[in-house]
């Protein structure tokens, strides 16, 4: 069961939502929609399911609905129509009482501008959903001195959130989520308010609290390079409605229209893609036990200077090129067991940034071997594949997809204008 | 009269709402009699045994008392402000008349905040009440002060409690609007944050809304009892006592000397009161919190 799910959810503000939701209800853009209602749509039509212990991402624009979309989670905006459930609970009907309940046990939340308590200490503020569910003193304080000791705050616990800086009342405010115990928490442009290296610092922090706590995380940002590093998956969010779901990877190499395409246009891809998404299948592999003469004919066949050699189980030995192959063949050698050589291949993960095969395709003779998780060889990436790769995530080649989706696109004014010779 | 008479005017109809006021301030005398008598008794047991209390103790008690406590509050400077300014009063003939007028100021001014507080969060929980009660505010507030002390007296009689009852509808206005406007300028983002952690309403309410908008609330009370002062004299009027006789009896005499001395009174008690509540705003935690905040910013 997912921990959250939402269907067909609309917000729309204003007056006459049902004329505005049937009008909606064609796919057409909402200002077009709209045009003459008293009404603005937020949100229209979301769908998506979160796992348990995952972190799902809503990227967009100020004004793409995102905001209103979080606060729809936990209640604290009305859905005009379209059901939220976590863990399989319907929250959109629930009471007042009843979602007061749900938010303690279940979802708790962190606020763009921290949204602490000035008249409270940090140990007040990090123990106020506990406060809230009418945990006794002492407990209270134990398991806000514990959420502050993982946002590493303890010291600070008697200081007013007047005493901090952002990051540290930023972390205070993820300590307040923590200390609450919920499984999900809904983080809203949680970090925007923070300059770029804090930002860092403590997306790191939040990636490392998660791996230990495997809490189902929902994090909205405007921030694309935010949202590829911390998200599991990404949904795309533009004018109220989501556009595209996936991975950063698949958003990255597959977008799913000529806006997600120019959104990530600026995206340091190499940071991003895998070697897993860039590798070639390895044409000339051979089982150790084969002989040198069946080496020399695939190297003869494949007109290329190197074999692939791979021993039981599939895992990656090395290479053999024509000098060993010949050697073998010479010696009257039966297999290539001796053969193989580590010396002129370099092996990396599936899972290794592009940025960082640099090196090894420099240094690799031959063209670097990739391995998957139990050391069997996965693929290639010959030096020209790693740079048609970079080439491909070069500006023009993202503006000639967008070009080609141009015709059913509304962006044609955006794209011309950018196109423009200066 | 003739003059004015177009025949335009012929359409306007004649309103007679002079003649309305009087047929409802009648019934209300003749039904809810025994209501006004009792408002009556419950403001005469708060205010005489305050008066008698104050001007029954030694001048120069009241005098440290104030001292100490505006010392305590702000500091030795004003303290001392505060002796030299009260000693000068009770060196003057009229220290039990302000005694007085201290008493019903300080009654009057508790009275209309009972009331303006929880009506000042009422309205800023429920924007149809916030329009309803915005005209009536206007016009409490607007309304010449004198306006007041008619139905008072035709309610109450002559004397304190119609003084210090048409004080306390002067004075209510700011302190319910002062109350709307803190409790609606709180962030809305620390709300929310106290509602997602699943707070109910009460919660919400005392423990983050009010203590947040504490300083507003503060300078509301702070503007009652400045109201109230200025009233309280105008009180005087209707033979509320105090230093409201006073100056009508100076005004009525032409006596510029215990004019003089009644005003400097006035004027003692208003920046004495006026910088103690300042003060006590000050104090609260979440104003000392937003007062850091400010000067960081």
């Amino acid at each position: 069961m997912p921990a959250l799910a939402v269907k067909s959810l609309y917000k729309i503000f204003g007056s006459r939502t049902d004329e505005a939701m049937r009008r909606l209800a064609s796919g057409a853009p909402r200002a077009e929609a709209l045009a003459g209602l008293p009404a603005t749509a937020a949100v229209i039509d979301a769908n998506f399911e979160v796992r348990p212990g995952e972190i799902f991402v809503v990227m967009g624009l100020s004004g793409s609905g995102k905001s209103t979309l979080i606060r729809m989670l936990n209640g604290l905006l009305r859905p005009t129509r379209g059901s939220v459930q976590v863990d399989g609970v319907e929250l959109t009907t629930l009471k007042p009482a009843a979602l007061r309940k749900l938010r303690r046990e279940k979802i708790s939340m962190v606020f763009q501008h921290f949204a602490l308590m000035p008249h409270r200490t940090v140990l007040e503020n990090a123990g106020y959903a506990l406060e809230v569910a009418g945990l006794p003193k002492a407990e209270r304080r134990e398991r806000a001195l514990d959420a502050l000791r993982m946002v590493g705050l303890e010291e600070w616990a008697d200081n007013l959130p007047h005493d901090l800086s952002g990051g540290m009342r930023q972390r205070v405010g993820l300590a307040r989520a923590l200390a609450a115990g919920t499984d999900i928490l809904l983080m809203d442009e949680a970090f925007s308010a923070l300059d770029p290296l804090i930002r860092r610092e403590i997306q790191d922090q939040l990636l490392e609290l998660q791996a230990e706590l495997g809490k189902t995380i929902i994090f909205i940002t405007h921030d694309l390079n935010e949202a590829m590093r911390l998200g599991d998956r990404i949904a795309v969010m533009r004018d109220g409605r989501i556009v595209q779901i996936g991975t950063a990877e698949e958003i990255l190499t597959d977008p799913a229209n000529g806006y997600v395409a120019q959104f990530v246009a600026d995206v340091d891809r190499t940071r991003i893609l895998t070697a897993a998404s860039v590798m070639e299948k390895p044409h000339h592999v051979l089982d150790v036990n084969a002989g040198p003469r069946v080496a020399a004919k695939a190297l003869r066949e494949s007109q290329t200077s190197v074999v692939y050699v791979t021993g039981p189980m599939k895992r990656f030995l090395g290479t053999v090129t024509e000098d060993e192959v010949l050697r073998a063949l010479r010696e009257g050698h039966p297999n290539l067991d001796g053969y193989v050589s580590t010396e002129r291949v370099r092996t990396v993960t599936a899972d290794t940034a592009v940025a960082d095969l640099f090196a090894d395709c420099a240094e690799s003779q031959h063209p670097v071997a990739v391995l998957d998780d139990r050391g069997r060889l996965a693929g290639v990436i010959p030096r020209i594949t790693l740079l048609s790769a970079l080439a491909s995530a070069t500006p023009e080649s993202v503006a000639a997809v967008e070009k080609a989706a141009i015709p059913a696109q509304p962006d044609v004014e955006l794209v011309a204008a950018k196109g423009e010779p200066a | 009269m003739s003059i004015a008479q177009s025949p335009l005017d012929s359409w306007l109809p004649r309103l007679p709402l002079g003649t309305w006021t009087e047929s409802a301030v009648d019934w209300a005398t003749r039904t809810l009699g025994p209501v006004f008598d009792a408002v009556a008794t419950v403001v005469d047991t708060l205010v005489r045994p305050l008066e008698n209390l104050l001007t029954g103790v030694p001048a120069v008690v009241v005098v440290l008392v104030l001292a100490g406590l505006g010392w305590w509050l702000r500091g030795w400077k004003f303290g001392l402000g505060t002796a030299v300014g009260l000693g000068l009063v009770a060196g003057m003939p009229y220290w039990e008349e302000t005694m007085s007028t201290l008493a019903q100021v300080l009654v009057a001014s508790l009275l209309a905040l009972l009331l303006a507080i929880p009506l000042g969060v009422f309205i800023a929980e429920n924007r149809r009440a916030s329009a309803v009660a915005r005209p009536v505010l206007d016009l409490m507030q607007t309304l010449p002060a004198f306006v007041y002390l008619i139905p008072a007296i035709f309610f109450f009689g002559i004397g304190t409690v119609p003084g210090v009852l048409a004080t306390l509808v002067f004075s209510m206005p700011p302190g319910v609007r002062l109350t709307e406007l803190g409790l609606r300028q709180v962030d809305k983002e620390i709300v929310q944050a106290a509602e997602s952690f699943g707070a109910p309403p009460w919660m919400v309410l005392l423990r983050t809304k009010v203590p947040l908008a504490l300083p507003t609330i503060m300078t509301g009370v702070n503007q009652v009892i400045m109201l109230a002062l200025s009233m309280v004299v105008i009180a005087g009027m209707v033979g509320a006592g105090g230093l409201g006789d006073v100056i009508m009896f100076a005004l009525s005499q032409v006596e510029v000397g215990s004019g003089f001395e009644g005003g400097i009174a006035v004027v003692v008690l208003a920046v004495v009161l006026d910088r103690l509540t300042d003060s006590v705003g000050d104090r609260f935690p979440s104003a000392r919190a937003q007062r850091l905040a400010r000067q960081a910013a």
